[in-house]
């Protein structure tokens, strides 16, 4: 129970990935989904983010020529979150595209009201 | 489970829940009818106008399957809620569960700190010449992971213009008034005779009229032209603060290899000055600097530039030629072999990617 607490980042972050997932899952308004996804993505960055850290230790940048490896942060971490950054932003502006189209046709937000519509005009 | 008191249909408790829930909207103030009422008009122009180019489906079917008792679809809903909750819940505790076992936080000697990290910090700014481990990691060691984000954003930002790009004009301003064609015809006579033109000039560009749907929203015309509707604060704020911005996402990009920064970060600043000066001056004034032309050859130049430089390191890398580009001084700005061209690549890219989701979402051309 004291590891919980010790690793407090870790289960924050998962606390606001099960938060994203249930907003992905349970709203019906598109752009709530999206923001659900959103969250999920910024819980998997502060995760990883929070593994790279040594205590005690400065931020990966080398001063005064010093490469003693034991006085650095790990910097590992760091170049995945910037990856992960940038799928997140690609997939969240492909989503709100989608949901910009989807509004053209058919007039509305909702999930649900979407899949009725689409449905009734495929049996059409 | 305590009572329902006897007016809850009508009580304020019960209207915010519905308005949180998105089935009713709040009781209404005046200028929101009266705002409803010129939505509801210019909709309905809307549909009359464009009714050869787009359909509007009406939504009965969702009515049929909330009015009436669809007892099916309601049971449906019920359980899918209580097992999409539990679902959660259960992941939430898994996940938590295998914290107990994962090495304290802050901790030395985890799995993750092996001696790949070792390598990277005692070797890493000899090797690349950068200051920034970081920097030098995403953009020497790890180069091709880079270059496959940045044609991730590439292909976004095509995506995305796949979606949303048109190149005729709408035939609707954005406060519902038609747009006069340019040949220069007499205003009076404009009315009638712009409606069939516009309709022979779109039919081969059905999808131009679907952004006439920006004048539902009731915002400012500024979209095409300040001058009738200028923004004085907006613009006020933007003729001071823009150039600032653009400097410090300059100095981001250049010091990418000293201090925290480099393409991503520097690039989405630059974007974030570009989308506040389209915004406080309009299309037509952001046009002159920054039009398709201008964001084609950017945003193509600067991926194949950047994948000539990642072939010209696979290729020295493969034949065991040291690289001709000389790594400078550690901590000069003139340093580190090809990552300042690498950072500035990667920022450009990135700033136009940013700009250009802005303008498809918001307009649909640039």
């Amino acid at each position: 129970m004291s590891e919980l607490f010790a690793n407090y980042l870790a289960v924050v972050a998962m606390v606001l990935f099960g938060i994203g997932f249930g907003n992905l899952l349970l709203q019906k308004n598109l752009i709530k989904k999206i923001i659900g996804l959103n969250i999920m993505d910024t819980a998997v960055y502060l995760f990883l983010a929070s593994m790279g850290y040594i205590s005690g230790r400065l931020a990966p940048i080398i001063t005064d020529g010093d490469t003693d490896a034991r006085k650095y942060v790990n910097p590992i971490p760091s170049g995945l979150v910037l990856t992960g950054i940038v799928v997140s932003v690609s997939v969240t502006a492909l989503m709100l595209a989608l949901t910009i189209r989807l509004y053209r046709r058919y007039r509305t937000l909702d999930i649900d009201e979407i899949t009725l519509l689409a449905r009734q005009e495929h049996n059409e | 489970m305590s009572r329902i008191r006897k007016n809850y249909e009508n009580s304020f408790a019960r209207h915010f829940l519905d308005f949180v829930k998105g089935d009713k909207p709040l009781p209404e103030e005046d200028h929101v009818a009266e705002w409803k009422s010129r939505v509801a008009e210019v909709k309905e122009n809307e549909r009359t106008e464009n009714a050869n180019y787009i359909e509007i489906t009406e939504p009965e079917a969702y009515d049929a399957a909330h009015g009436s008792d669809m007892a099916g679809v309601r049971l449906f809903r019920k359980i899918y809620y209580i097992l999409a909750v539990f679902m959660c819940l259960m992941i939430i505790g898994m996940l938590i569960m295998n914290v107990a076992y994962m090495p304290r936080f802050g901790a030395t000697y985890t799995p993750m700190n092996n001696e790949v990290a070792e390598r990277y910090l005692e070797d890493g700014s000899e090797e690349t010449g950068v200051v920034n481990t970081v920097t030098g990691m995403i953009l020497q060691y790890r180069a091709f992971d880079t270059f496959g984000e940045t044609n991730v954003l590439f292909v976004a930002a095509c995506s995305v213009m796949i979606l949303l790009f048109h190149k005729t004009e709408p035939p609707m301003r954005a406060d519902g008034r038609k747009r006069k064609k340019k040949s220069g015809k007499k205003a009076p006579a404009a009315e009638t005779e712009v409606a069939p033109e516009v309709a022979a000039a779109s039919e081969n560009a059905p999808a131009a009229a679907e952004t006439s749907l920006s004048c539902v929203w009731p915002q400012s015309t500024a979209v095409e032209d300040p001058g009738t509707a200028p923004d004085v604060i907006l613009q006020a704020v933007a003729r001071v603060v823009v150039p600032m911005i653009f400097l410090f996402g300059l100095y981001i990009l250049l010091n990418g290899h000293l201090s925290p920064g480099g393409g991503f970060s520097g690039g989405a600043v630059i974007g974030a000055g570009l989308i506040l000066y389209n915004a406080a001056y309009g299309f037509r004034a952001t046009r002159k600097f920054f039009d398709e032309k201008v964001y084609d050859i950017i945003k193509v130049g600067s991926l194949c530039l950047y994948a000539l430089i990642i072939a010209y390191y696979l290729f020295t890398g493969a034949n065991g030629i040291s690289s001709v580009v000389p790594l400078g001084k550690l901590g000069n700005i003139l340093s580190s072999g090809l990552i300042l061209p690498i950072n500035l690549l990667v920022g450009l890219e990135v700033a136009c990617t940013m700009y250009a989701f802005y303008a498809l979402f918001r307009r649909g051309t640039f």
